[in-house]
């Protein structure tokens, strides 16, 4: 332990004299290109974003400070309210149906069955085809089922919601199969020995060695499916863009099938944009909300996660 | 005792067997389903406007067989010709990621090896720019770029460096932690300067992440429809998917037959990346997922 120490404080003298002073000097050629493009790209509009939310504006210039109002407005908008929870209630469908599936795909994949390489690869396909384009080929094909009942996805919430959940699954389950794939290839083939030496059936070595190991695994495509199903935009678009609509007590339009990303978007735009103040205090609130997500459920399956 | 375990045994084994074909069979099934959706898109390619709605997974017959009408239509439907939305799709998808790969990897390198107070904040607000959604930024980056001209295909690879540096980033400083220092301390003695060590000696090591961040990168530009979409000047300049988007998603009459070619067209690309690069974007994907 301590022969470590004293190798690693050797080092650091070293490294700072050989490599970290001479690189530091290049601070202009290594870092300044990304950091300028960093903030360009991503900083100032956050940081601005975040002050604008507390604005009525239709334009940067002639913004006017109004404090929490915005957050008033888009909390007492039942849009947006209607948007939150159909959105939750959509990704917590689509992220306990892709991760069931997917897992099951991958243990079936990885026992060496014939064809394991073909399905993988059809499986994953999908993945690279864009979301809008995916919700025009399933916008076809859902026509096409359904005007033989002589109805739409266009005209019913339930089918609507379904459709999504349908396409979802049908983009991501090969996604999360390959990175269950890759955790299954990663449990030391002595666990499995041990477990057969000591008599484990199937089924107790699935929950006593295979799914314990399997946790970082479980940790990323679930923290993946969750800010997925969160953050959906295109497909949502393409495939109902919100529709049906329902007019409201209050002379208000409800889109059913709108989810969280396309009610801010929309929200940008409405009324030929003189409420961007709200729709910028909802996009705050989504990051929030995206954000804690993030945090909470990657602490929480870490702790599960077996020491190795 | 030998005999009966060994009937036992191959018992087990012919079970096993039989349940794998079993599973090959019912995975075989489920394969073709998962690709008719791109088979009928296909079809429908080939069929006239007014059948794709109403016999949509009929084979096309003598009245509803148009050949390649679909595709010629498609060419200049909506005003707008195909084939620019597909140089602009490839124009942005190289710049960006060939962009995004040079400068953050050698800013990656830096805040690896150096470790100053500065470089360490630019590391976490990195990290913390992966969990913010793009609508967040949306509206005040739009107008960011469109007073800085990053407006046109040319320009918009910065906006794309700037919001997708932090998973390339993230990705390439862990891997260059893993890389023992004495290979670079070894060229510094032999002379190298910072930007030698970098070309010569670091970036052949980063190959493999090189590719597994390359093949992300491109798999979110040539796909993304919101950022381009609010970024550019779309009378234009237009990419692959807001040009899907103009077509189906304006409100009045759209050519189901035209709008099929044009899918098709936008998949076969795609698809024959996938084909031929599908180690790498596997491999880069399941990487991704690990570190990210």
């Amino acid at each position: 332990m301590q022969k470590t120490t004293k190798r690693k404080r050797d080092h650091s003298t070293l490294n700072s004299t050989l490599i970290r002073r001479p690189i530091r000097r290049h601070f202009w050629i290594f870092l300044l290109p990304t950091f300028s493009a960093f903030c360009i790209g991503f900083l100032y509009p956050f940081l601005q974003g975040i002050y604008l939310s507390f604005c009525n504006f239709k334009t940067i210039k002639k913004a006017v400070f109004v404090g929490f109002d915005n957050y008033a407005k888009a909390l007492s908008d039942s849009t947006f309210l209607h948007a939150f929870w159909f959105t939750a209630l959509f990704t917590v469908v689509t992220m306990l149906l892709i991760n069931v599936l997917a897992f099951l795909v991958a243990l079936a994949l990885t026992r060496g069955i014939k064809g394991s390489n073909v399905f993988r690869t059809v499986f994953f396909m999908p993945n690279l085809i864009g979301g809008i384009v995916l919700g025009y080929i399933w916008s076809m094909i859902f026509d096409g089922i359904l005007s033989r009942y002589g109805t739409s996805i266009l005209l019913d919430t339930k089918l609507g919601f379904w459709g999504l959940v349908i396409l979802l699954l049908w983009q991501q389950i090969g996604y999360m199969m390959i990175i269950y794939i890759s955790g299954l290839q990663a449990i030391p083939e002595e666990y499995m020995e041990a477990a057969k030496i000591d008599g484990a059936t199937k089924w107790q070595t699935l929950w006593k060695i295979t799914i314990p190991n399997m946790m970082p695994s479980f940790t990323i495509c679930t923290f993946l499916t969750l800010t997925n199903g969160f953050k959906l935009y295109d497909q949502n678009l393409a495939l109902t863009a919100g529709r049906p609509f329902v007019l409201q007590s209050d002379g208000s339009t409800l889109k059913t099938t709108e989810m969280l990303a396309l009610n801010i978007v929309n929200a940008f735009n409405a009324s030929g944009g003189k409420n961007r103040g709200v729709g910028q205090a909802k996009a705050v609130m989504f990051f929030i909300l995206v954000a804690v997500i993030s945090i909470i459920q990657l602490r929480a399956t870490r702790n599960k996660e077996v020491q190795q | 005792m030998a005999k009966e375990s060994k009937k036992y045994r191959s018992k087990g084994f012919s079970a096993d067997r039989k349940q794998k074909n079993a599973l090959t069979g019912f995975f075989t099934a489920i394969s073709i389903i998962y690709l008719l959706p791109i088979a009928i898109v296909i079809m429908n390619s080939f069929k006239a406007n007014g059948a794709v709605s109403t016999k949509t997974f009929a084979w096309p017959t003598a009245d509803t067989f148009v050949g390649w009408a679909n595709y010629i239509k498609g060419m200049t439907f909506g005003n707008y010709p195909f084939m620019k939305s597909v140089f602009f799709s490839f124009v942005i998808t190289v710049l960006s990621v060939a962009l995004i790969l040079l400068c953050t990897s050698m800013a990656a390198w830096y805040i690896s090896r150096v470790g100053s107070k500065l470089s360490n904040l630019v590391y976490y607000l990195c990290v913390f720019s992966m969990v913010v959604p793009f609508q967040m930024v949306m509206y005040t980056l739009s107008r960011t770029a469109d007073r800085l001209k990053l407006n046109t295909p040319w320009t918009i690879p910065i906006v794309y460096l700037g919001f997708g540096a932090g998973l390339a980033v993230f990705m390439f400083a862990g891997f260059i932690r893993s890389i023992p220092l004495e290979i670079e301390e070894a060229a510094a003695i032999d002379g190298c300067g910072p930007l030698g060590t970098f070309f010569k000696v670091v970036l052949p090591m980063l190959k493999p992440t090189l590719i597994s961040v390359g093949v992300l990168e491109i798999m979110w530009v040539w796909n993304d429809y919101l950022l381009p979409y609010l970024v550019l000047d779309t009378n234009t300049y237009m990419t692959i998917p807001i040009h899907i988007q103009y077509l189906q998603g304006s409100y009045g009459h759209t050519d189901m037959g035209a709008t099929m070619a044009l899918i098709t067209l936008s998949i076969i690309p795609v698809i024959v990346f996938y084909l031929s690069c599908q180690k790498y974007i596997i491999k880069g994907v399941a990487a991704g997922a690990v570190k990210g």
